[in-house]
């Protein structure tokens, strides 16, 4: 009776490493047809190869399996072609990884730029100093007092809305208007889970009413384009734009109190 | 006398709205009123307004930077602190259990680990001073602000620390001597109160450091109306309490884990590896079980930070400090991960592992996909080509993995899956005799199997399709369906083992180098997320001594680049691991015992 053969575990933690890899970059790249940017990706197999090698190596006899290959590799006279073989490979691949990672390149360099501006505790609009910590939405309070007044104020929002904002941030409000893509960074999309649904009114009117400008100066640079809208709206349209933002992506407002 | 009232933390981020909102504006607002209320005090104390300084109040000493030598002062005497806060409370639970099986071997691991924090103490202190001395020769004015409002406290504190020390040296000196008996009992009490001690020195400190985060009591001008109990008390006080507790646990448990492995390293026949690989598996289950809800402590750390101050809140999870949370998500993958092996490799003692092997593959998948989710930053990193192609700094599909519902349920699925390598682990050497196994095992897939899709419907539901109330609040859920697991499961093998058969004795310190490198980079990456955290915590007052009312007027009163602070922290690690394997050596020549012949005159 001949006995299975088995892929050497060597190999086999190879090819999972591998398979993981490429899997990725199959279900991102090809499959759902957005990229897995690469440092995520350095990340994520950072961490799949941690958890192969200690799955591979928990046991005694598997660490030694493992190992074994490498040992002989190194140790066996019989080996020697393969050896130098190896010796002359894995030096140059390392030398084409650092050669490529360090050639200088026409692309601009990452930045780990801050999307979140902290906001000040007090700022200056309309001639007046706001209380981030006190402020809130005049007309949020219409939400449960008065409906049919509420919807009117979301649709005069709205009405502000289309006029002025949707050429960056889209008539969807996903942060993709008609000139979203001559910006960078681009405009920020509403709808998505981790913008406005994060955020309170007041810090909504904080950025929307100073604008790029505005923003604080700890952190600087800062490269939004967002105009000063202070210049353009008046203190209740930025209010009623705020209602509309919400009430439109089906988001609400960070709050801190129960209903 | 000086007395603190009992201990109340503030239940959710929720129920703190109120004063969280009203907390910086209590400034301005409550000033008039507090005022009048405060008068007839008032009267008896005047406080004075938080000076306005220049660089020119900053002494400074050439060839000395100032912030970094209270910063690495600073860190390296809470390291120090944390560790000995928290050998005692496990030395008490260790010297219980030793009491109560009357297993002497106990009782002994319990002495080794306190004569292990005896040296640490005293660097604890040393560095206290030094960080003291610090304060008040580069940052005078702050020192006398703080030490106006918290006048009291700090004397108390100074008297706390004689009490700590008599109490400690009577533990430990006394360990041999009150043996036995109701001795033993009184000994127990001794250990009792120095715990009590200990936490409360412990509770002091941390009231100062909130204060300068979240003061109270105070108006726009930094002057101070209240009293002592309303200075310590103040917004982020227990939030802060309750964190440190757990993590110091945790903490102290890995540096005891770290000096098992160097014991157990360098041992030099088989008796002493045995031990030391017995003692390396008590500390890491001790930091594992403290591990558990650690993660939960520091999320309503977070949310009261956030309750307190949206500024404070964004500037830390969303804003600069936001990147510093992804290396902090690597540490606590590195943490989980090590914890996860060393057991994994424990399981080589038994003969009966084999049965579970197979199925740590299973684990690890669970484990690894959690992490990838756990640390995936909703801000992606981006060439410019990929910005291009993704359409934005989102990603469509991983984006939803940036925001801390999906980072709970991971965490929760973290904690099961290593609470289920620990169920593995005591069950490889034991075969369940009771005619209910099947069923027993049954119950507790299916407990399994209902806990993690309640997980994840509380994740997916509460989290993405509600507001942020219900968001913040799903989080408690969850972490309770995480304790019903352990508890109920616990209860159940508890039952089920009762009586079971051994496969074969435990063959302790059959144990490879590897998983003590575990325990090893266990307690580095505690250290370091420590440090990290710390930064943190403190940095987000950015350029306020203390927030929004005292402003840092210093050269450095500027927040530093990340990787700036990254390297400080790796510094002060890096000099505390030295510091900690000093201590290790101590212990191990304190043991040693040289005749040396002829050197001494012999008496008649």
């Amino acid at each position: 009776m001949t006995q299975k053969r088995r892929i050497p575990r060597l190999l086999q933690m190879v090819l999972i490493i591998l398979g993981v890899y490429f899997s990725f970059i199959l279900l991102f790249d090809v499959v759902l047809g957005q990229l897995i940017p690469k440092s995520l990706l350095t990340m994520y197999m950072l961490f799949v190869v941690a958890g192969v090698v200690m799955v591979f190596t928990f046991t005694e006899e598997g660490a030694q399996e493992l190992v074994g290959p490498i040992k002989a590799l190194v140790e066996d006279p019989s080996k020697k072609t393969v050896r130098n073989v190896v010796f002359v490979i894995v030096p140059l691949l390392a030398g084409y990884y650092t050669y490529s990672s360090m050639m200088p390149s026409f692309e601009a360099p990452m930045e780990l730029r801050t999307i979140h501006p902290a906001p000040p505790t007090k700022f200056k609009a309309y001639g007046k100093s706001f209380n981030l910590a006190t402020l809130e939405n005049p007309y949020r309070k219409f939400q449960k007092e008065d409906p049919a007044k509420f919807s009117e104020l979301v649709k005069a929002g709205g009405d502000v809305y289309i006029q002025n904002c949707q050429y960056c941030h889209g008539d969807k409000l996903d942060g993709k208007g008609p000139y979203a893509s001559g910006l960078n960074p681009t405009p920020l999309n509403f709808q998505d889970v981790g913008t406005i649904a994060q955020l309170q009114e007041s810090f909504l009117f904080w950025r929307i009413a100073t604008g790029g400008p505005g923003l604080p100066a700890e952190a600087a640079p800062w490269i939004s384009s967002m105009p000063v809208w202070q210049d353009f709206l008046t203190e209740d349209e930025i209010w009623k734009v705020i209602l509309f933002l919400y009430d439109y992506t089906g988001r609400a407002p960070r709050s801190w109190a129960h209903e | 006398m000086f007395m603190l009232p009992a201990f109340t933390p503030v239940a959710n981020a929720s129920e703190a709205a109120a004063p969280a909102a009203a907390a910086p504006a209590a400034a301005e607002a409550a000033a008039p009123a507090a005022a009048a209320e405060a008068a007839p005090a008032a009267a008896a104390v005047v406080y004075p307004p938080a000076p306005k300084l220049t660089e020119a109040d900053y002494p400074t000493i050439k060839g000395v930077n100032a912030r970094v030598a209270v910063w690495l002062v600073a860190q390296l005497h809470l390291w120090f602190g944390a560790f000995v806060v928290a050998v005692p409370m496990f030395v008490f639970i260790i010297e219980s259990i030793g009491m109560m099986t009357r297993d002497e071997r106990y009782d002994n691991m319990a002495y080794e680990f306190i004569k292990v924090s005896i040296t640490a103490y005293s660097l604890t202190a040393i560095l206290g001073g030094l960080l003291s001395f610090s304060l008040v020769l580069f940052y005078p004015d702050l020192f006398k602000y703080l030490a106006l409002i918290f006048k009291e406290s700090m004397f108390a504190y100074a008297l706390l620390f004689f009490a700590e020390s008599a109490v400690l040296y009577i533990y430990y000196y006394g360990w041999h001597w009150l043996q036995g008996g109701n001795k033993k009992w009184v000994h127990l009490t001794f250990g009792l109160l120095l715990n009590a001690v200990g936490v409360l020195l412990m509770f002091l400190a941390n009231a100062w450091t909130t204060f300068m985060m979240s003061p109270a009591a105070v108006d726009a001008a930094g002057v101070f109306n209240g009293n002592t109990w309303e200075a310590i008390h103040n917004f982020l006080w227990n939030p802060i309490n309750i964190h440190r507790v757990v993590a110091n646990v945790a903490y102290g448990g890995s540096i005891v884990g770290a000096y098992a492995a160097f014991k157990f390293l360098s041992a030099r026949n088989n008796e002493e590896r045995a031990h030391y690989d017995w003692v390396g598996y008590n500390a890491n289950f001790i930091a594992i079980a403290a591990l558990l809800p650690l993660p939960f402590a520091g999320y309503y750390l977070t949310a009261e930070m956030y309750a307190y101050s949206q500024q404070m809140g964004i500037t830390l999870m969303g804003g600069v400090f936001a990147w510093i949370f992804i290396i902090q998500a690597v540490l606590i993958g590195a943490l989980f991960l090590s914890a996860n092996y060393y057991l994994w490799c424990g399981m080589g003692r038994s003969e009966g592992a084999y049965r579970y092997n197979p199925r740590i593959k299973y684990i690890a998948i669970v484990l690894v996909a959690a992490f990838l989710v756990w640390f995936t930053p909703h801000t992606l990193v981006l060439t410019n080509s990929e910005l291009k192609s993704l359409g934005g700094p989102y990603h469509a599909y991983l984006g939803v993995f940036g925001i801390m519902p999906a980072k709970n349920t991971a965490v929760n699925f973290l904690l099961t899956f290593t609470f289920m390598s620990f169920m593995f682990y005591r069950r490889a050497n034991k075969v369940a005799t009771v005619s209910w196994a099947t069923t027993g095992n049954a119950a507790q897939i299916a407990l399994f199997t209902v806990g993690l899709i309640n997980i994840v419907i509380l994740g997916v539901y509460y989290g993405y399709f509600t507001n942020t109330v219900y968001k913040v609040a799903a989080s408690i859920p969850q972490v309770l369906t995480t304790l019903i697991i352990i508890i109920v499961s616990t209860v159940i093998d508890t039952f089920m083992y009762k009586g079971a058969k051994d496969v074969a004795p435990l063959h302790w310190g059959r144990m490879s180098t590897r998983s003590q490198y575990a325990l090893f980079l266990l307690a580095v990456s505690f250290t370091w997320l420590m440090g990290l955290m710390g930064y943190v915590r403190s940095g987000i007052r950015q350029h306020w001594h203390v927030s929004n009312i005292f402003r840092d007027a210093s050269p450095d009163a500027y927040t530093p680049g990340l990787g700036y602070a990254a390297n400080i922290v790796s510094i002060g690690t890096i000099i505390f691991m030295a510091m900690v394997i000093f201590v290790f050596w101590l212990s191990t020549i304190s043991g040693k015992h040289v005749v040396a012949k002829g050197y001494w005159k012999e008496q008649a």
